[in-house]
Order: structure tokens, then C-alpha cells, then sequence
């Protein structure tokens, strides 16, 4: 608690008619910070992840990265200030390369995005940033495939791929592991583990083992509120938390 | 490159030559495939690689020939011909595109629709714009050193201009901006979530778009003289979009082919038949049909050639 937090959300509200999706969570996380975000089905996660990357507006309170208030702008003025964050459904562009895909996250910076008459290969630094990605994510033999003909498995690997391409402060990674086989979860974990700490990371998961070597801390969602907050062994042994995904007995 | 860049060159010069070889009625009919060439091809920008279907594209079209007329009457010079037909069309391109954008689709098509109609509605109208009669006899103007009163000056002055509004076309879909647009094409919210302001981009395409639209407009009174309102008709927008879809949409180059291919069809057909319409609709229903990538897709197909 030392470090002010890199996102502070507070009393953050947002309701569709009679439903409180998100009602009144407030979380910090800490800079370098790894937090996973648990929960059952329709208790707000991805919501949360809508209205911190503005793609909802929020029904109440406030949002503040690195101490600037973010609630209200547009998604593209969110991620410019650099949080970034992956899909549960896989958005990728389809008929692009990966190289292509991981070059336009990264030429995202706006620089040269509006030059009209030069060449894209002259611009230097997103086409790298997109062979370093590929790297890291483990999609480097296939940088000329369209990305819309890897395996499900791979066009995970390139949609968590175009969020780091923007080299975010702070990575939401929405279940990147969503419809993945045994083999393809452990893949991805090993890359999300070897990812640099500066990367601050928010991430809904289900998959418990994903969470226990990831998260350094956890947080429980139910019925839009948070429910427990604490280390993996704290919630785990929760019995709130047991009967929330449980039930009584 | 090399190679692509000669034939860019030898393909120029033979529409330069063309008036040495053919007569008065093929150099019209060039010369019509290539003002309607960058027109389509100004579509192509926003259909093919922005992936916004426009249907009121005539509006700049007709907002660049009408400026052309009323400003080559007062002074025919190179700045009443292509600055002041381009500025016009530009700025009419960045009202309606301001309020278009915000809407995709359907209801892109028919807001764009609904405001090309508008300036058809006006200038019917308009006493001072001649009403339906629209505006004639408007001189060439003297510009790029040329006198385009006379037809080979004209001629040599039209290729030039076509030219140069093509290559920065195709300087554009390969930029990092045309890249963006393509992007944009692909996956509209990605872009967003990643951190491009889709709609300026947006908004900055249909401005080009409209430039070059109302440049070809320009060309248009200029080659025949006058301009009516007809110009504004859907119709207008209505043959751009079939001559892209006809060429290959996202190619540029199919546009061009596509507008020569409708051009073609039409004096051949037209000069046999009354019902010419008929012969032309049914032949887009089987290009549609069985080359649903246009011309070029077809082309590509064959030879194994690709972009």
C-alpha cells in the first residue's frame, strides 16, 4: 500500500435498467500489480472491463489512472493513456497478417498514422515492436499467415499479442485462456508468466490453476460488488466464496 | 518495382499518344473512361479500403462541376479549373462527412443519399445556376501550360491531371493511413480498442474522397462544356458504385477498368439498341454473379497475379 495505485476505481456504479451490473466496486491496484478478478457467470467482470476501457459509460463514480481521472473518455483515448486489454471473444483483423495485426496495435501512438504519402515499411519502429510481440507471444513462424487462418489457439496468442502491441501501462486480459485445451492453457500461462512486471495486469479468469500462478492477489465479484479481496490461499480457504460458487448446502 | 513503374509510364504516354491514332469519338470515350476512372477510383477509397459504402457520392462530383462552370465563366485559369472545384468539393465532403460518419451501413447509405439529393433539389431550382437547364458554355481553361481550347492540348492537359490524382490515390492505400483505413475495414471497434480515433480517420477519407470526386466533376464540365443537375442525381452515384463493384472493389485499378468496361458497354450497346439499359443490367447480374470479385478478381484468378 506503500505506492499511490497505478488504477484506483471507486464507488464505480453501472446499472441496465432494474440490473445492478456493477454496483458501487472499488479496487486499487498497485503498479506492477498482477490481480486476478474472479467470479460466477453475470457478476460484473467483463462489465468492469467495459467501463474502465470506456466502452461503457459508467451510472457512477470515478476511475483514475496514474492519478488522472479516465471516466468519460472514448475507448481509443483509453488506451492511448496505455491501458490496454484483450477480448473474451476473440477481435482480431481476419483478413490481415499477424504482422499486420500487431503492427497497426503498435503504429497506434498516432505518429505517422495520418501520413498519407509515405511507405509503411520506412516506419521502423512499429513493424519491430510487432516482430517483438510475435516473439513474445510465440507466433514468430507465422508473422505472414492471415491471422484469420491460425488455429483457435494461436488467434489467442495474437489477440493478447495486439493488446501488448501497444506496450501498455496496464494489460486487462479478458479469460485469455476461453475455450483452450489443457496444453494451450498451460502455453499461455507460461507466456502471460514471462511477461515484464512493468506490465501492471487485470485479468478475468476462471480457469483456478491460471489464477493461482498468475495473480499476486485476488478479487471476488458477485452480484456486481466485490465480495472478498485478498491472496489466492485467503480466498480459496474463504468460505463466502465457496458458497458463492458452491451455494449452501 | 522497376518494372511496374515503366509499364505505369508506357501506359501513360499511350493515353497521352491516343489522339494520334483514333479518332474524335474513341478520344471522347477515353476521355470519359478516365474522368469517371478517378471518380469510381475516389469511391474505391471509401468502399473498398475504408469499407464505407457511399451513395451520395455524385454530390461532390456535382459540387466540383458546378464550381468549375460558375468559375471558368468568370476566369479560365488553372485556379477556376482544379484549386477552386477541389477546394469546394473538399469542404462540402467534410460538412456531409462530418454528420455521415457518425452512422455505418444502411443508414450511411441513405444519409449520403439524402444529402446528394439535397444539391440535386437546389440546383433544380436555383434560377442562378441556370435550374434544370443547368450552366452552358463554359470555356477550357488555359493551365499546366496547356490551352485546352484546343482538343489535343485538352487532351494531353486531362491525362495529366487524371494522372496525378491516381498516383496519389495509389500513394494513399499504401500509406500508413491507407493501412489504418484497411484496418478500420477489417475490425471498426479493434481499431478503437487499440487506440486510433476511427472517425477522424473516417472523416479525413471521405475529404480525400470528395476532393478527387470533385475534381473528376471539374473535368466533366470542362470536357463537355456544360453541367446540368443531373450531375447531382443518384444515378451519378449510383454508376461509380457499379463500375467499383464491375472492376473489384479495394483495388483502385478495377475501378478504372470497371468505368471503361460500363463506358464501352454502353456507346456499344446504346448504338444497336433503344434497350441498351436491359442488355447492361443483365450483363451486371452475370458479372456479379460469376466474377463477384469484379475484373480484376476475375484477372487475378487466371493469371495468379497478385496486388
Amino acid at each position: 500500500m506503500s505506492a499511490p495505485p497505478l488504477l484506483s476505481i471507486e464507488q464505480l456504479a453501472r446499472h441496465f435498467g432494474a440490473l445492478n451490473a456493477v454496483n458501487g466496486v472499488s479496487l486499487a491496484i498497485a503498479p506492477r500489480e498482477r490481480r486476478a478478478i474472479i467470479g460466477p457467470n453475470g457478476a460484473g467482470k467483463t462489465t468492469l472491463f467495459n467501463l474502465i476501457t470506456g466502452h461503457l459509460a459508467p451510472s457512477g463514480g470515478r476511475i483514475l489512472f496514474g492519478g488522472d481521472l479516465i471516466t468519460g473518455l472514448p475507448p481509443h483515448a483509453v488506451a492511448r493513456r496505455g491501458i490496454s486489454r484483450s477480448f473474451q471473444r476473440t477481435n482480431l483483423f481476419p483478413k490481415l497478417s499477424v504482422r499486420e495485426n500487431l503492427r497497426l496495435a503498435a503504429a497506434a501512438d498516432g505518429r505517422g498514422s495520418y501520413n498519407l504519402f509515405g511507405s509503411v515499411g520506412r516506419l521502423r519502429a512499429p513493424l519491430d515492436k510487432a516482430v517483438e510481440v510475435a516473439e513474445a507471444v510465440g507466433l514468430a513462424p507465422r508473422l505472414d499467415e492471415p491471422a484469420g487462418r491460425l488455429s483457435y489457439g494461436e488467434q489467442r496468442q495474437l489477440e493478447v499479442g495486439v493488446a501488448l502491441a501497444i506496450s501498455p501501462k496496464l494489460l486487462l486480459l479478458d479469460e485469455p485462456t476461453a475455450g483452450m485445451s489443457p496444453e494451450e492453457t498451460q502455453r499461455m500461462t507460461r507466456m502471460l508468466e514471462g511477461l515484464p512486471r512493468e506490465i501492471t495486469l487485470l485479468i478475468i479468469e476462471h480457469d483456478m490453476d491460471v489464477v493461482s500462478s498468475l495473480a499476486d492477489r485476488v478479487t471476488v465479484l458477485h452480484y456486481g460488488e466485490v465480495l472478498v479481496e485478498g491472496t489466492f490461499g485467503e480466498v480459496k480457504t474463504d468460505p463466502r466464496v465457496y458458497e458463492v460458487y458452491l451455494g449452501t448446502a | 518495382m522497376i518494372p511496374r513503374l515503366i509499364l505505369a509510364a508506357a501506359l501513360v504516354a499511350a493515353l497521352a499518344a491516343f489522339p494520334l491514332f483514333a479518332g474524335n469519338y474513341p478520344v471522347k470515350l477515353l476521355q470519359e473512361i478516365l474522368i469517371w476512372g478517378i471518380f469510381a477510383m475516389s469511391l474505391d477509397l471509401l468502399m473498398g479500403y475504408a469499407g464505407m459504402v457511399s451513395f451520395g457520392h455524385s454530390a461532390f462530383f456535382g459540387v466540383g462541376g458546378y464550381v468549375a462552370a460558375l468559375a471558368l465563366l468568370k476566369s479560365p485559369g488553372p485556379v477556376s479549373a482544379l484549386l477552386l472545384p477541389a477546394a469546394a468539393a473538399a469542404l462540402a465532403a467534410l460538412v456531409i462527412g462530418f454528420f455521415s460518419i457518425r452512422v455505418s451501413g444502411v443508414y450511411f447509405i441513405m444519409l449520403t443519399l439524402a444529402f446528394s439529393q439535397m444539391f440535386y433539389a437546389v440546383t433544380f431550382q436555383a434560377a442562378w445556376l441556370g435550374a434544370e437547364d443547368g450552366i452552358v458554355g463554359v470555356p477550357r481553361p488555359v493551365a499546366l501550360g496547356l490551352d485546352t481550347g484546343r482538343p489535343l492540348q485538352f487532351h494531353l492537359y486531362l491525362v495529366a491531371v487524371v494522372t496525378l490524382a491516381a498516383l496519389a490515390l495509389w500513394r494513399i492505400v499504401r500509406s500508413p493511413f491507407g493501412h489504418v483505413l484497411r484496418g478500420i475495414h477489417e475490425n471498426e471497434p479493434r481499431m478503437e480498442a487499440v487506440g486510433y480515433a476511427v472517425n477522424r480517420y473516417k472523416l479525413l477519407a471521405f475529404v480525400i474522397a470528395g476532393t478527387v470526386a470533385g475534381l473528376a466533376g471539374s473535368l466533366y464540365t470542362q470536357q463537355v462544356g456544360s453541367i446540368t443537375p443531373d450531375a447531382f442525381l443518384w444515378t451519378t452515384s449510383g454508376e461509380a458504385l457499379l463500375m467499383v463493384i464491375i472492376g473489384g472493389t479495394g483495388t483502385l485499378g478495377g475501378a478504372v477498368l470497371g468505368a471503361a468496361a460500363f463506358i464501352l458497354l454502353q456507346s456499344m450497346v446504346s448504338s444497336y439498341t433503344e434497350r441498351w439499359m436491359l442488355i447492361l443490367g443483365l450483363t451486371f447480374v452475370l458479372l456479379v454473379l460469376f466474377a463477384p470479385g469484379g475484373i480484376v478478381g476475375a484477372l487475378r484468378g487466371r493469371i495468379g497475379i497478385r496486388s
